[in-house]
């Protein structure tokens, strides 16, 4: 049986040669040059089947179409909604995108279905060039009601989630309460002892590069 | 500083602090000290202190300085009115504004800057304290910085000085050395090719020195990028 | 909805991080740290960072205090030091912070400025305390006295010979009589706390800054924030202003 690993993971830099062409392929956080795999990131290095990938520990988030996200109405317009998707570049949801039913806008305040400082569930409809549109659309979108937000570093996200939930559900059973995660970072929780889930998150977006997390989390949660 | 007449820097082959004349001043490098931005660190050579942040990629503001295809990067060097013996009244100088834009040169060629349309990248300095070479300490520094934001780069950036005193040539000039030099080069370079990003020179100098200087510059280099290496990954050590 | 968090933590007498209300963050005082300076200080409470440098220049004694030394206070609200800082010259809060921090120290008569006038009329010694803002994380009147402070304890007066600053050489200690320490109280709903942190000052209905002396006098206030304040709140924030000065007192 493999020894269980403990300690850092391994850590790639910008620029750090990490492997041939002829051996491995270029996997997400790499570039090649003269038929080397370089790192772009400083990140946790991963190797999975050829592939040699780098995994940022820090970034803003970059939108891509058929992400969700947690996003907070920050402008109440004619046609829609300026939602704050914490990222650079502010994204917008059309009133098509959010509401089924036909609306005369000229007669009908579209703060009855989102006001300002409303927060929401959404998914990326499109991101081209910084022009980022969302939709209200997928089964899971919805107005998140009652809740702490919190901001871990968005490449930290399947790190918070865990191998098929395993680590959200581990906070979520340990301290009662109701999270969802937008890829985007922001972490919406609601419920009995939020002060203790929020301090489990922030401790894996401070840790997310060492072995044995999990372990760390549970002992974490159980005193 | 003032010059100094006929001072004698070197003597003996060792330099007034007692250094040889290839041997760099005491380098610490420390990453992730400014909470609130996107990346940051801290590099000392001697009693020469840099402060470096990043801010961004961010919206950039106003729109019409925005570029539809990539981030821009916007660079500010700034000396603290106590970082030098005689107090330096706020606002920014000449010196300082050409500073600003040969750091931002020097980083440019690293940065991926495609998949952030409209965006700046703000890469802010700040002079703790000023006993020379100020702007490789300051490129170092915002290199690390850069890396710590998350920014996607080719490669990181080295930078150090090098120059002259007294007939004889040295790396890293401390502030009484840049003061009666009779050369000094700032050089910066991205270390896996050794392409230059960043070359100024005032003095005098023959074509065979200038290219003997870059060469120890790039010797000397390696060390620095160790430097940067190691700091980095501290920054994740536990 | 960060902001009602606190608020509903407040009415429990909590807070985000889980300190009591009239609790200071960890602080960290370190001297010394500017060997360029002729006296040097941080100060950390909590995430906020700050460091305060003074020079020592020859200046021209005011025509009104002919035989005093002058005494300077600015701060620089760095943009490496938040993401709303912006180059640029000083924004009405990063004034009102340096001219709080100044009376403090002015009206305590903390500097002796007699003793550093060279020529009556014509030289002095001018001090300049320049406060630069390495992290913003709210706070940073308390910081900035604390650093202040530190720093003048910390100051040496350089040689003057033959109108030149021998900067390597000292004659002594700029004289320091009194430590005054600014301590903030800020009222949030009818709760009273100190070192509020950013996100806590961003709910703050009214504050007060008190600065006092070792021997218990008060010798600057200033009161913020958008709210009224009643005799009875100013009575309770002194108290505890002064309460908690004697012990950031203690770090110096």
């Amino acid at each position: 049986m493999k020894e269980k690993e403990t300690g850092v993971r391994e850590i790639a830099y910008p620029g750090q040669v990490l492997g041939d062409k002829k051996e491995f392929l270029p996997g997400v956080g790499t570039f090649e040059e003269d038929g080397k795999i370089i790192s772009k990131f400083l990140g946790i290095l991963t190797k999975s089947g050829n592939y040699i990938s780098v995994v940022p520990l820090a970034g803003v988030y970059v939108p891509k179409p058929g992400e969700h996200v947690i996003g907070i109405i920050t402008a109440v317009e004619k046609v829609g909604w300026v939602v704050d998707i914490n990222s650079p570049w502010e994204s917008f949801l059309s009133l098509s995108e959010a509401v089924d039913e036909f609306i005369d806008v000229k007669r009908v305040m579209l703060n009855r279905y989102y006001d300002e400082g409303d927060v929401i569930y959404a998914q990326i409809a499109s991101a081209k060039r910084g022009d980022v549109q969302l939709s209200m659309r997928g089964p899971s979108c919805k107005k998140l009601k009652d809740g702490v937000l919190v901001k871990i570093t968005p490449s930290k996200v399947p790190r918070l989630i865990g191998k098929e939930g395993s680590m959200i559900n581990l906070i979520k059973e340990k301290t009662g309460t109701m999270i969802r995660v937008g890829q985007n970072g922001v972490v919406w929780i609601s419920g009995e002892k939020v002060d203790k889930a929020i301090v489990a998150i922030k401790k894996i977006d401070e840790k997310s590069h060492i072995y044995g997390l999990t372990d760390e989390i549970t002992k974490l949660l159980s005193d | 500083m003032v010059k100094i007449k006929g001072i004698e820097l070197i003597k003996d082959g060792k330099r007034l602090d007692g250094r040889k004349p290839f041997e760099t001043r005491e380098v610490e490098m420390k990453v992730g000290i400014i909470p609130n931005a996107n990346g940051s660190a801290m590099v000392r050579f001697g009693k020469t202190t840099a402060i470096a942040a990043v801010y961004g990629p961010r919206l950039l503001l106003p729109k019409h300085l925005q570029e539809m295809d990539k981030a821009i990067i916007q660079c500010r060097y700034n000396m603290a009115p106590f970082s030098t013996d005689e107090r330096i009244k706020p606002g920014t100088s000449r010196r300082e504004m050409e500073i600003s834009k040969v750091v931002r040169l020097a980083l440019e060629p690293v940065l991926f800057l495609e998949n952030y349309p409209k965006t700046t990248i703000d890469v802010y300095i700040e002079i703790i304290q000023a006993d020379g070479s100020t702007r490789v300490t300051s490129v170092n520094a915002a290199s690390l910085a850069l890396a710590d934001a998350g920014i996607p780069m080719k490669d990181l950036v080295v930078a150090l000085s090098g120059g002259k005193i007294n007939g004889q040539l040295i790396l890293d000039l401390n502030g009484i050395e840049d003061n009666n030099s009779e050369a000094d080069v700032p050089m910066a370079f991205m270390p896996n090719k050794k392409h230059i990003t960043l070359l100024q020179m005032d003095g005098e100098l023959k074509h065979e020195e200038i290219s003997k200087l870059i060469n120890e510059m790039f010797k000397a280099g390696e060390i620095i990028y160790k430097k940067q290496i190691e700091a980095l990954k501290n920054r994740y050590s536990e | 909805m960060r902001a009602n968090y606190i608020l509903k933590l407040l009415e429990k007498d909590e807070r985000l991080d889980g300190r009591k209300l009239d609790q200071f963050r960890p602080i960290v005082i370190e001297k010394g740290i500017i060997e360029r300076a002729e006296g040097s200080a941080r100060v950390k409470i909590g995430k906020t960072d700050i460091i305060a440098g003074v020079k020592m220049e020859i200046e021209t004694p005011f025509p009104d205090t002919p035989n005093e030394g002058t005494l300077k206070t600015n701060i620089e609200f760095a943009p490496i030091a938040h993401p709303d800082f912006i180059p640029g010259p000083p924004s009405e809060d990063a004034t009102e912070i340096a001219r709080v921090v100044d009376r403090g120290i002015r009206e305590s008569n903390s500097i002796d400025l007699e003793k550093l006038c060279l020529i009556e009329g014509e030289k002095v010694w001018g001090v300049f305390i320049d406060l630069h803002v390495i992290n913003h994380d709210g706070n940073l009147i308390d910081a900035s006295s604390l650093a202040s402070v530190a720093a003048l304890m910390n100051t040496k007066i350089p040689k003057y010979e033959d109108n030149k600053i021998i900067r390597t050489e000292f004659i002594g200690k700029l004289p320091v009589l009194h430590t005054p320490i600014n301590v903030v109280v800020s009222k949030i709903l009818d709760k009273y706390i100190v070192d509020a942190d950013k996100e806590e000052e961003e709910v703050v209905d009214a504050w007060l800054s008190v600065a006092t002396r070792e021997d218990g006098y008060v010798c600057a206030m200033q009161k913020g924030g958008s709210k009224a304040l009643s005799l009875n709140d100013i009575d309770y924030m002194i108290d505890l202003s002064s309460k908690k000065s004697k012990e950031l007192r203690k770090l110096l």
